[in-house]
């Protein structure tokens, strides 16, 4: 096999089949035609002006709040959960595998009823952090970020535990026999080398955090300021202001073509 | 291993033939080709869930067998479905204005119900709730619809007219969010109608609001202009309007139109 033709294999050949092209087309069009309907219909015009009422500028400072709050918490506790995962063998390790991923399939409302019945003021947990502490967390920005957590940190976990696996576990060998303590080799070797998966982790962690709507409505509620976020500032004006929603959506999707640009060069490595 | 392949990629296939064919079944009725369609969409406020499935189950019965398929939700985002083009044969509002956001695209507008507000709060009032006054209590964590919805503009009215200022923990999209926060425990007391402290079964009681404090929530219902089925839609709103119809309300504890 020439150059040449080890390159055309490589670019996926310079024919196309038509067999491809079709259901491809199609596919293409059916992800991208409604973003084309939202910029259609998108108020250019006042666009800034839509953008830079109270309501949208709080619904906008609370989610980068919460979402960032979220990936908080899925690093401090989501990362070790990984390393679980990743590195220690213990009987039932499929099972928690699954248990963590369970959120990422499950639909949000129901995740937002079973956090309810969890930590609302009469759950499992909820009432003795009531009893004990006075906490209660529905209807909180609090809330808000557990809710957020909940559905966004197994994206976290499943990608820093990929990077683990993924990694060659010498370069730790080798520190050790050089007298790297397991703090250092931590910080000096192994996080260095899982950075890109964790990155990774992090940016899409944090997408799907600021997109999160079910489970934030039915846990936290719907309140402006403490628990709407954009997803519910969108929902909410969509029933009587078409134009504010519109805006909000716009800027919902910048941001998440933001985070794909910035991914891409994992995930889509140009030829 | 081959041969459970096949099978599968043969039910997804027939499966996928079995969906397209209801599609086609669907654009046919709705495509108004056939004459006269086998199923009406009515588009009915939250608040009308229990009494209007009931109605449309006589329907049902009474036509000839013809389907009628419920969309409950908020009055505001059924007003902006059907602004959208959303197939609706009957829209019935929990209040006026919404219905006249869509005033052009429905027939003439007729009061069938009313409803009064109340306090709902959790079985055997734990704290005591009497009257509007207590609700501006801050040891209280009260719930209302968002103002988009009618039973939180009625909320906000009510509050208004008794000079009590509320500070929710919660905007609920619609009015049976704000039962279902309450009956959960989760809040202590919310402001729905009436109907719903019935439909709302034995979690929750109403404390009645004075009737100088409260306002009466008038029930107006259309046939949309655009839908291919007038007349089945024009009977289902003349059985909503009926005797038989008003005596399915008033079982919900709805009360009869504001005589004008």
């Amino acid at each position: 096999m020439t150059a040449g033709a080890r390159h055309r294999r490589a670019g996926g050949g310079s024919r196309i089949p038509a067999l491809l092209l079709v259901p491809a087309g199609l596919a293409l069009g059916f992800l991208a035609v409604p973003l084309a309907g939202l910029l259609a219909r998108t108020p250019w015009g006042n666009l800034g002006a839509e953008l830079v009422t109270p309501r949208v500028l709080e619904a906008l400072r609370l989610s980068l709040v919460c979402s960032l709050g979220a990936v908080a918490v899925s690093i401090v506790l989501g990362v070790p959960l990984a390393f679980l995962l990743a590195r220690v063998t213990f009987p039932g390790r499929n099972l928690v595998r699954a248990l963590t991923t369970l959120s990422m399939v499950l639909p949000p409302v129901v995740g937002g009823v079973a956090l309810l019945l969890a930590f609302g003021r009469r759950g499992l947990v909820g009432q003795w952090l009531d009893q004990w502490f006075g906490i209660t967390l529905p209807f909180t920005t609090a809330g808000a970020i557990l809710a957020e957590a909940f559905v966004a940190m197994p994206f976290l976990v499943i990608s820093t535990e990929a990077g683990l696996r993924a990694m060659d576990r010498r370069f730790e060998d080798a520190a050790a026999t050089l007298g790297a303590g397991r703090w250092t080799i931590l910080r000096r070797v192994t996080l260095p080398l899982i950075a890109p998966s964790l990155g990774a982790g992090v940016a899409l962690c944090w997408a799907r955090a600021l997109g999160e709507f079910g489970a934030t409505i039915t846990f936290a509620g719907n309140l402006p300021g403490v628990t709407q976020t954009m997803p519910l500032a969108v929902y909410i004006a969509l029933e009587t202001d078409l134009q504010a929603a519109i805006a909000l959506s716009l800027v919902l999707l910048v941001v998440s073509l933001a985070v794909l640009v910035a991914l891409r060069d994992r995930w889509f490595p140009t030829a | 291993m081959l041969r459970i392949r096949t099978r599968l990629v043969v039910t997804l296939a027939v499966a996928a033939l079995v969906l397209a064919g209801c599609g086609g079944d669907d654009n046919s009725s709705s495509g108004g080709s056939v004459g006269s369609s086998n199923e009406i969409k009515v588009f009915a406020a939250a608040s009308l869930t229990a009494a209007f499935t009931r109605i449309g189950e006589d329907f049902t019965a009474a036509d000839g067998g013809t389907k009628v398929t419920f969309n409950f939700a908020g009055s505001q985002a059924l007003a902006t479905q059907i602004q959208q083009a959303a197939p609706a044969d009957v829209f019935a509002s929990a209040d006026i204005p919404n219905m006249d956001m869509v005033k052009d695209l429905v027939g003439t507008p007729q009061s069938f119900a009313s409803n009064l507000l109340a306090i709902v709060v959790e079985k055997g009032n734990p704290k005591g709730v009497k009257g509007l006054d207590d609700l501006a209590s801050p040891d209280l964590k009260v719930v209302l619809a968002a103002p988009e919805v009618a039973a939180g503009k009625y909320a906000a009215e009510i509050l208004g007219k008794a000079g009590v200022t509320v500070k929710p923990v919660s905007q609920e999209d619609n009015v049976k969010a704000v039962v279902t926060k309450v009956s959960l425990g989760e809040a202590d007391a919310g402001i729905v109608y009436v109907t719903d402290v019935t439909a709302g079964g034995d979690k929750v009681e109403g404390v009645d609001i004075p009737e100088d404090q409260n306002v009466t929530a008038t029930y107006p219902i259309a046939t949309v202009k655009a839908s291919n089925a007038q007349d089945k839609a024009q009977a289902f709103m003349d059985l909503v309007l009926s005797d038989r119809g008003q005596q399915v309300l008033e079982q919900y504890g709805f009360l009869p139109p504001p005589t004008t």
